[in-house]
């Protein structure tokens, strides 16, 4: 059992506010939920930049090579087939292939590392905090388990900016 | 805060002594090389195309943006509002073609007895060609020069109407650039290997003339910086310079291949007569074009951090510059000069020479306004951009 604390706010200004005098005070946030993209808040959060372009890289290299190498070794040593007059190892008609199979390779493999990475995808369990948290309620989420015993300093803070609904909460994990 | 540029005594000389270069190695080039008339007339028309491209798509920028609602561009909006103060003069600079039409455009000579020409005579012939160019030049020199001058309203009157009558313009010009840009480049450019055609030609040339006007852009922006103007101009706009560098070198790849596979899989004679002499007679110059157009800044501006270090973007902008040159010089020379072709002293000289008097242009057109908009309702979103 983990405790949580969640609470919501009207607009994203008191939620930012929030958000910093947390983070100063070493509150470990869990996550914030918001209905549009909020400048500002990333930094602030203190994220570090995603790898998942890394992983692009690398698994769009990984098609490309895969496509380019199948279709050289299918054409030449496999199964060789006059086309059109054209040699074996024609590389234009290779071409079209090998982007398709990039793109779809690097594609893939940005969706499952991201899958993957923040615990997603079939049978993963996510505890639900708020029924509103994917509606228009800017969320703030507060893992109570990491730092001690700060829930009254928390809820301060929380209501210094007008917090609406600070519940907090036992979630199996 | 400094709100107008100045063009210091020492960038003037910079510009002059890049012309005053190009003019000498014109006249060395002129003795030692001596040129003929073809060579001289396909050098003009190339480096008339390539800053013409340049010069015409800073109204393409404007209208773009205008159109898209995009707010970003507003604080840089001065920048490509000088490149189209280039384009009266690539109007006179393309009617001198007149003189060179016979050296340049083989289905412009006299009793040709070539059915496939005399059937493309309705459209290829001399007074229809100049009549384009009048009103192609026309319509780009007009639209730029009212799209430039409802913003200078603008700077005197915060009335939102600019902001709307700005949009109607934009819009116009996109028009009338979407089918003028196709037709230009038949006209100019296709019509070289007059027997030869491509249903995706016009879309190749306006992307080509999309990454160089985005690289100018770039380094006018850098350039501009290191003076010390444009503090406003962050990274984020840097950076979205630099995806725009990189999505449209790849475009151009891929045009560029879409055309070349469909040839290279049917193989017509009639239209792989296109590429054998380009493959065969300029084969370094063929791959060179892919690797610097394509490979280079596909490789170079990967990553975020790249993208907005303008000082690696800058450098990879002139790599990009450079090989857009030789693609226009790859469309052209074939066509007319053939497989002696080189690049030698005449044509580094004429390209000098035209990019000294384009700077001059520009810069000097940069001095006459403030480079900051006044008044323009989309302005603090441009400050407060974030990607």
């Amino acid at each position: 059992m983990r405790r949580y604390i969640s609470a919501y706010f009207e607009n994203e200004e008191n939620l930012l506010r929030a958000a910093k005098d947390l983070k100063e005070k070493q509150v470990s946030i869990q996550d914030v939920l918001t209905p549009f993209p909020i400048h500002g808040l990333d930094s602030i959060l203190g994220f570090k930049r995603s790898n998942i372009p890394t992983v692009g890289f690398i698994s769009g290299a990984i098609g490309c090579i895969l496509a380019f190498g199948f279709q050289a070794w299918a054409f030449i040593v496999d199964y060789p087939l006059f086309i059109g007059g054209k040699p074996h190892f024609a590389i234009p008609s290779f071409i079209p292939i090998t982007f398709e199979l990039t793109v779809l390779f690097a594609s893939f493999g940005m969706v499952f590392a991201f899958l993957i990475r923040s615990k997603l995808g079939p049978g993963a369990n996510n505890p639900i905090h708020d029924e509103r948290i994917t509606d228009d309620r800017f969320m703030i989420i507060i893992d109570l388990d990491e730092g001690g015993n700060q829930d009254e300093m928390v809820k301060e803070i929380l209501a210094k900016e007008e917090a609406q609904e600070i519940k907090v909460k036992e979630i199996e994990k | 805060m400094e709100d107008k540029y100045t063009l210091k005594r020492k960038t003037q000389y910079g510009i002059l002594s890049i012309a005053g270069v190009g003019i000498l190695l014109l006249i060395l080039g002129y003795f030692i090389e001596s040129p003929n008339r073809q060579e001289l007339w396909a050098n003009v028309l190339i480096n008339n195309l390539y800053f013409l491209f340049i010069a015409l798509f800073g109204g393409v920028f404007l209208a773009l943006h205008k159109i898209a609602y995009a707010g970003w561009y507003t604080a840089l909006k001065r920048i490509p509002e000088a490149l189209t103060k280039f384009l009266p003069i690539s109007a006179v600079l393309m009617f001198l073609i007149y003189f060179g039409m016979h050296d340049l455009y083989h289905w412009s000579h006299e009793g040709l007895h070539d059915p496939i020409l005399e059937g493309k005579a309705a459209y290829l012939n001399v007074p229809f060609f100049f009549a384009r160019m009048a009103f192609y030049f026309l319509g780009w020199i007009g639209l730029t020069y009212l799209l430039r001058k409802n913003t200078l309203d603008q700077d005197l009157n915060p009335d939102l109407k600019y902001h709307k009558r700005g949009k109607i313009l934009a819009a116009l010009f996109m028009v009338f650039f979407a089918i003028t840009s196709s037709t230009m480049s038949w006209d100019w450019i296709m019509s070289i290997d007059a027997h030869w055609f491509s249903t995706l030609f016009g879309w190749f040339i306006f992307i080509g003339m999309f990454v160089c006007g985005i690289a100018t852009i770039i380094l006018l922006i850098a350039f501009l910086k290191a003076q010390g103007y444009l503090e406003y101009i962050n990274k984020e706009h840097i950076h979205d310079m630099g995806k725009y560098l990189f999505a449209f070198s790849i475009f151009w790849m891929y045009l560029w291949f879409s055309q070349y596979l469909l040839i290279w899989y049917s193989h017509i004679p009639e239209e792989t007569a296109y590429f054998a002499p380009r493959l065969k007679d300029h084969t370094v110059l063929f791959f060179t074009v892919l690797i610097i157009n394509f490979l280079f800044p596909f490789l170079a501006l990967m990553t975020r951090d790249s993208k907005r270090n303008l000082k690696w973007l800058s450098f990879v902008a002139i790599i990009v510059l450079i090989g857009h040159w030789l693609n226009i010089y790859m469309l052209v020379i074939p066509g007319t000069i053939g497989n002696e072709a080189q690049i030698g002293l005449v044509e580094i000289g004429f390209a000098a020479l035209y990019l000294g008097g384009f700077l001059y242009v520009v810069l000097a057109s940069l001095t006459k306004t403030p480079l900051l908009v006044k008044n323009d309702p989309l302005l603090k979103e441009s400050f407060h951009y974030e990607t």
